[in-house]
């Protein structure tokens, strides 16, 4: 049985104009959250995980007595786990834009009675943080104690430091950039050519399962080293031998297949095209004449910034890119650089070393 | 070695420990001094016992380049027994005085009478509580004696503006202060750049 046994996931509903980066705005929205451990008295003891691309809410626990798979970060979040359910108080929620139960181009919107699907906004990095923000205060938590995420998640961990200085006093950004590189865009661009270009995309059935499939199996491949993939597949037959055909030959492409066709079930296309723009315009940097060093200056929070030797998707170099403009903003932060082979994925794994500092981190007085 | 050096160090200092250890010596200034610190070392172990400390500290290779720290961007460099086991000390040494405006590096002084007699006598590399590897695993690639630092400094243009001698063991003799380059086994010093 899970540590933190059954979550049950609330809403939070916000009814008033929300106005977006963008310039436009919602009427409104809903997130769906979760939350693991108890606030304290003092209410000095709330942790907030931003999750990554194709994340959601359900970061820990199970959903449903019959849930085989806890949530995506259940290695980490539990008693004793890195995020100590016993002295955090840990909140986690689908973003805005998504396709868990937060308002997103799935959800009807309500004045055509119809899914939003491509009518939905582009929503970015700095609007989840507004919304988050939002969040946070129907909660009642005047401070987070710390924001929390690993890739898309540390880049909102990140936007939050910059935009609320006030309200973090930790921030811990994991396995991220400080923006996206050419290359990291046109990963992204290539997955949304998949999706647009599917036939049923543009028949507006909301289900281009097919193109989904590949983005995802795209997005799979940067997610993992080479040196992860060697272990897992290496060049082994699905069979007993090459039968030059285009089916299934390789382990690896069975794996990637099968990842493509779970995915693609549960997954909304027009979410994933969002998701990958989010990450795309993220530029915190942006608004400061592109310096990244007068970005943070305005921050306050103690950072922590994690990076994994076998991550090519945001290399340890992209981290040492924040880090390092954070010690010339003469901020206080630290940095490690966390050895596995994992590639970009590490971040979901639970190495020792990784565990401890995290703990270590979130436990000391700074 | 921390008495010497907390008292050439201003209250409220932006600090830059090389090779921090286990981050005991940023601890006690920022206990007593109040300093803004940030500790760089290389072993996870030591990066984890700075963290438990609280302190700040960034995992990074010395001897990789320190191009990523400003022009004087802090009030002072400190290096505590770190250079000797440098691939370059005149480089590392070069780069502290860029980054600090001012510099605290201590060394092992590999002239001291108990190298030089284990040397003579036994015909072997010395071995003592201030230098205890073997030369085979030894960490300290580059030993020098006092005379050797202090020409590579008067060399990189940096002046020496203290300089405090002592045994392994912390103490200041008599012996140490008047024939340091024999007496001394550490050797502690304050670095500005010539101006």
């Amino acid at each position: 049985m899970n540590e933190l046994g059954i979550i049950e996931p609330e809403i939070f509903s916000f009814n008033e104009t929300f106005p977006l980066e963008s310039g436009k705005s919602l009427d409104g929205f809903e997130l769906i959250y979760e939350t693991y451990g108890k606030l304290s008295d003092k209410k000095d003891n709330a942790v907030l995980i931003c999750h990554a691309l194709s994340g959601n809410h359900h970061a820990a626990g199970l959903s449903n007595e019959n849930d085989k798979r806890p949530g995506w970060w259940n290695e980490l979040i539990g008693p004793g786990k890195a995020f100590d359910t016993e002295k955090y108080f840990m909140v986690s929620l689908n973003n805005l834009g998504g396709c868990h139960g937060s308002t997103g181009p799935s959800s009807i919107n309500p004045s055509t009675n119809e899914k939003f699907g491509k009518e939905f906004p582009l929503v970015t990095v700095k609007d989840w943080v507004n919304s988050q923000n939002l969040l946070r205060s129907y909660l009642g938590i005047d401070r987070w104690l710390a924001v929390a995420g690993g890739s898309l998640g540390g880049m909102q961990a990140l936007q939050w430091a910059i935009d609320y200085p006030d309200l973090v006093e930790k921030s811990i950004v994991i396995a991220a950039a400080p923006k996206l590189s050419a290359q990291n865009i046109a990963f992204n661009e290539v997955a949304r050519q998949a999706i647009v270009n599917d036939p049923d995309f543009e028949k507006g059935t909301h289900h281009p399962k097919r193109g989904l499939g590949l983005a995802r199996m795209l997005g799979h491949i940067t997610y993992l080293s080479e040196e992860v993939m060697k272990e897992k597949f290496d060049r082994d037959l699905k069979k007993e031998k090459i039968e030059y055909g285009y089916d299934v030959e390789f382990e690896v492409e069975s794996y990637l297949r099968y990842q493509a066709d779970n995915f693609s079930d549960k997954f909304d296309a027009h979410t994933y095209l969002l998701m990958t723009k989010a990450l795309d315009y993220f530029d915190p940097a942006k608004y400061f004449g592109g310096n990244l060093i007068s970005s943070l200056e305005q921050t306050k929070s103690n950072f922590l910034i994690v990076s994994f030797s076998s991550d090519w998707r945001f290399s340890p170099k992209r981290s040492k890119e924040i880090v390092n403009s954070l010690v010339a903003a003469k901020k206080p932060v630290s940095y490690v650089n966390i050895e596995s082979f994992q590639g970009h994925d590490g971040f979901l794994f639970p190495d020792s070393r990784y565990v401890n500092t995290i703990k270590t981190f979130l436990n000391s007085d700074v | 070695m921390y008495k010497i050096v907390k008292k050439w160090i201003p209250k409220n200092s932006h600090i830059l420990d090389l090779g921090c250890g286990d981050g005991s010596m940023l601890l006690e200034l920022k206990k007593e001094l109040n300093i803004n610190g940030l500790g760089v070392d290389i072993s996870e172990k030591n990066i984890q016992l700075s963290l438990s400390k609280g302190l700040n500290v960034i995992e990074q290779d010395i001897d990789q380049g320190l191009s990523n720290f400003g022009d004087q961007s802090f009030d002072l460099v400190l290096m505590s027994q770190s250079i000797q086991a440098l691939k370059r000390p005149d480089l590392a040494l070069s780069e502290i005085i860029r980054i600090g405006k001012e510099c605290i590096v201590s060394i092992p002084n590999f002239a001291n009478f108990k190298c030089r007699l284990q040397l003579f006598l036994t015909g072997k590399m010395p071995v003592s509580s201030a230098l205890p590897h073997s030369w085979y695993s030894t960490p300290n690639l580059h030993l020098c004696s006092l005379k050797d630092f202090e020409s590579l400094c008067e060399g990189s243009n940096i002046k020496i503006s203290e300089k405090k001698l002592i045994k392994a063991s912390g103490e200041n003799t008599f012996l140490s202060n008047f024939f340091p380059n024999l007496f001394a086994e550490i050797a502690i010093y304050k670095l500005e750049k010539k101006s």
